[in-house]
């Protein structure tokens, strides 16, 4: 047989198995995407949840976002306000508190899908709703403050505020609201706009959106449909159409993704880690796995007025005695970053000369000797006046990964003489009652969520301690109580000099390190699962989703 | 008839107001309101702003109170609003409940048949009789959320051939029959042994009765002792079993939905009395409850027009 009489057999042949590639990049004018939580509201203000800001970030430009690289950027503004740009400046408020006011100015091109611009209309609106309270919208404090909207034109807004804050041009959840749908159902009755938002009654009316994309329909508890917003005039997206697939159990969004049906997990709301890791091991050329340090922080609270752990060199000794790297090698393969304190690796006022804690059981056992606390008959250490060392020791329960955990921690505690009793809750029990009612006694294993140069403000001031008398408010739930800590929470963020402010982080980290109301365990990874085809996609580790950057997913 | 009904229908209506008012208080009495969540996601949130938002959300009131008024809102057709989802709890309610009830209708109706052929079969003919226990054992002991995770390993991860789960993106109904063939096997195979062994003992007992003999004696075909006499008087104790799988028909098969990621009544219930979704929770409950105890009543009238004897102690 000669080349030539082979040539056109072969190029059937090729032409038959290129078929299925040629339709597979037909179709990838859409992606599915599977994460695994269901959105109530899709109002932006009104209830804050991991999924709905992942389903937003396609489909609203905020006025501001942390980038991949954890610096502010301006997404619907053209130049995030600073000190150095005029944005951002001084001044005192009418009753003569230091004050300042903030700028922001439009981006020209931003339009809602029905075509009309974004205007300071909608950001007056959105500064009006959120002012006043019975319209419920998350962020109480920023509207409290923000006491004049000012407006020089249809791209430019100022708010003037009663207090200095460093982190006022990042807006928080301050952006705009389509006035010309919501404004008159927000007139119409202020207290239930909640339940009658365009919103979530009428959700797929493109005037409510402004990004690249706009949901185009719903499927409550199931999932969204995204489609190209007509009127975006930012860089067209790849995709003509996003599905997304909410799929809570993740053994059944595993065998979505393996089947076929899923094109990726959204790693801000995925797998948990151990499962991605697994499934790496078992599919690791089928899917790309990146796995992204997160704002989720694992530690243990403890109660700071427990005789026992109100002694410093008993939290020490406890934070030496766990074997924080051995535990994060063996249950999560090495990829969760060892916490030295609350505040993330990327953030930039992190004080790297700080180490995290060792593992040192022989530091830890001089330590609980110098405290009084000797080694029983049956290895548990007693007091002077033979009381044990005893604790209990909780998490969440069903959190299979959480329980592991803390069985570890018991175990590793029990070696150096510390007993410790299992007693996990229901999540619900565990942060409806024992924690926020402080009615734990020893140690409970949960997670904060942080944010990029988050003042912790709620967690360490004293004035947060959670009391019947204010109503349950405030998260420091191990009571601590230090008047130099209150001082640098009160002063920190009304410095505007982030480079005066960092020595008060750097303040900040050590004394935490020292006192440890809280032992910092790690920072939480997220595992993000994507198909070999797809490039472009930059988690952030941060709370701005990676869906806000939708622009620069590309198939390759 | 009449004055069974007649006796029933208030008594089913007391139940359920008795069940809302019970579940009302469970739900309310269990840790963990809308405001302490809200508490944990906003931080900056002081006593006075928590005070106001219980006000706003009348978590200020008491619990009966509330309830009182949630009942005269049900009472003018209103059934509230759901705080999970951000929509009216009825609006909620229905995509599920017609999820719940293609799921479960078909893998009953699938169970049934299956069930009740099969137990007929080891009735009718002994030497089946090992087989069918063998099958009804078996599928009774196959816990579902393991069928039904290797029915996805099988089907649609290895061979491809069906979906491993959730619903379909087009209104087809051969896509949409497409998504229902795991979920709908996992659940029937699940139901099935419950049919056969208690159509089997129950066709037993009737075919060893003295008039079965008779008929047989007076040469009446075997197939018409089976469909025409035998059937019809052993069904009277699986229609208490269908009654009681009319109220799982729309109380969901959570292990299952949850498996196959499909949206039910089952994971909705879950969902709601676990967020604290007061209308929600007590519209899904009173609908399963009012379901289960008409079909109970509907069983019991079918029950009497098949066996006249248990009509007359009234």
């Amino acid at each position: 047989m000669t080349v030539a009489k082979l040539s056109p057999r072969l190029a059937v042949l090729a032409l038959l198995l290129a078929a299925p590639l040629q339709a597979a990049a037909q179709t990838r004018d859409t992606l599915t995407i599977g994460m695994a939580q269901a959105t109530g509201t899709f109002h932006p203000n009104i209830e804050s949840m991991l999924a709905k800001s992942y389903i937003l970030g396609f489909t609203r430009r905020p006025l501001t976002a942390h980038g991949p690289d954890w610096r502010p950027v301006c997404l619907g503004c053209d130049s995030f306000p600073t000190l150095e740009n005029g944005q951002v400046a001084r001044e005192t408020t009418p009753d003569g508190k230091p004050g300042m006011h903030v700028t922001w100015r439009l981006r020209e091109d931003l339009r809602w899908g029905d075509g009309r611009p974004v205007t300071a209309e909608d950001l007056r609106f959105a500064w009006e709703a959120g002012r006043a309270f019975e319209t419920g919208f998350g962020g109480a404090e920023f509207y409290r403050s923000a006491y004049e909207f000012l407006s020089d034109g249809p791209r430019s807004v100022t708010l003037r505020f009663d207090k200095l804050s460093f982190d006022a041009g990042s807006a928080g959840n301050f952006e705009p609201l389509p006035a010309h749908i919501d404004r008159a159902i927000w007139e119409a009755d202020r207290r239930n706009y909640r339940s009658r938002t365009a919103y979530d009654t009428d959700t797929a009316n493109p005037g409510l959106w402004n990004g690249p994309y706009r949901i185009a329909a719903v499927q409550p508890g199931a999932g969204v449909t995204l489609e190209r917003n007509e009127s975006w005039a930012g860089p067209a997206p790849a995709f003509r159409r996003i599905n997304i697939r909410v799929v809570e159990n993740s053994a059944a969004l595993e065998a979505q993704l393996l089947a076929g049906q899923l094109d990726m997990i959204a790693g801000e709301l995925g797998l948990s880690l151990d499962q991605a890791i697994a499934l790496e091991r078992r599919s690791r050329n089928r899917f790309r796995f990146e796995y992204r340090t997160g704002l989720v922080w694992e530690h243990l609270d403890l109660r700071l007025d427990n005789p026992i752990l109100s002694d410093v060199r008993i939290r020490q000794a406890l934070m030496l005695a766990i074997d924080r790297p051995r535990i994060v090698q063996s249950l999560f393969d090495g990829r969760q970053p060892i916490a030295a304190t609350a505040i993330h690796p990327d953030d930039p006022m992190i004080d790297k000369a700080l180490a995290p804690w060792p593992f040192d059981p022989a530091r830890a056992a001089t330590l609980l000797e110098e405290a009084g606390w000797r080694p029983g008959p049956d290895g548990i250490r007693r007091n002077a006046e033979g009381t044990r060392l005893a604790l209990d020791l909780q998490t969440t329960a069903g959190n299979r990964s959480r329980e592991t955990v803390l069985q570890v921690i018991q175990g590793m505690w029990r070696a150096t003489g510390v007993e410790a009793r299992i007693a996990n809750q229901p999540p619900r029990v565990l942060f409806g009652e024992t924690l926020s009612q402080r009615r734990f006694q020893g140690a409970v294993l949960f997670a904060w969520i942080s944010s990029p140069e988050n003042v912790p403000r709620s967690t360490l001031h004293s004035d947060e301690i959670p009391t019947a008398a204010r109503n349950w408010s405030g998260q420091n739930y191990p009571g601590y109580s230090n008047p130099e800590m209150d001082a640098l929470l009160e002063a920190l963020p009304q410095e505007l000099d982030a480079e005066k402010r960092r020595p008060m982080w750097s303040r900040l980290q050590a004394m935490t390190h020292r006192d440890l109301p809280a032992i910092p365990l790690w920072h939480r990874a997220e595992p993000h699962v994507w198909p070999q085809w797809l490039d472009g996609i930059r988690p952030t580790g941060n709370m701005s989703p990676s869906s806000l950057w939708v622009t620069d997913w590309r198939v390759r | 008839m009449l004055r069974m009904i007649a006796w029933r229908l208030p008594q089913i209506v007391a139940t359920l107001v008795i069940l809302s008012l019970a579940a009302w208080l469970a739900i309310g009495a269990m840790p963990g309101d809308p405001i302490s969540l809200a508490m944990m996601a906003d931080p900056r949130l002081g006593p006075a702003d928590i005070e106001r938002m219980r006000a706003l959300h009348g978590l200020d009131q008491p619990l009966i109170a509330r309830w009182w008024a949630w009942a005269s809102g049900v009472l003018h057709g209103e059934f509230g609003y759901s705080r999970l989802f951000a929509r009216p709890a009825a609006e909620v309610l229905w995509p599920a409940l017609r999820g719940s009830l293609a799921l479960l209708g078909a893998a009953l109706a699938i169970a049934a048949t299956l069930g009740i052929a099969a137990g007929m079969l080891a009735a009718l003919r002994p030497r089946w009789r090992a087989p069918v226990d063998a099958v009804a054992l078996v599928s009774q002991a196959l816990p579902s959320f393991w069928l039904g995770i290797l029915l996805i390993i099988l089907f649609a991860v290895t061979l491809g051939w069906l979906p491993a789960g959730g619903t379909p993106d087009s209104g087809s109904a051969v896509e949409a029959a497409r998504f229902l063939i795991l979920p709908v096997a996992t659940l029937a195979i699940a139901h099935l042994a419950a049919y056969a062994r208690h159509t089997a003992a129950a066709m037993a007992e009737v075919l060893r009765a003295p008039w079965i003999t008779a008929a047989r004696a007076r040469g009446a075909p075997e197939s018409r002792i089976a469909f025409r006499h035998a059937l019809p008087n052993a069904a009277v104790p699986l229609l208490s079993i269908l009654a009681l799988d009319a109220g799982a028909l729309v109380s969901g098969a959570l292990i299952t939905e949850t498996v196959f990621a499909r949206p039910g009544m089952g994971k909705l219930l879950t969902d709601a009395v676990m967020g604290n979704d007061h209308n929600l929770a007590l519209l899904a409950l009173l609908l399963v409850a009012g379901t289960t105890l008409l079909a109970t009543l509907a069983a019991d009238l079918a029950q009497r027009a098949l066996d006249p004897r248990l009509g007359r102690d009234g």
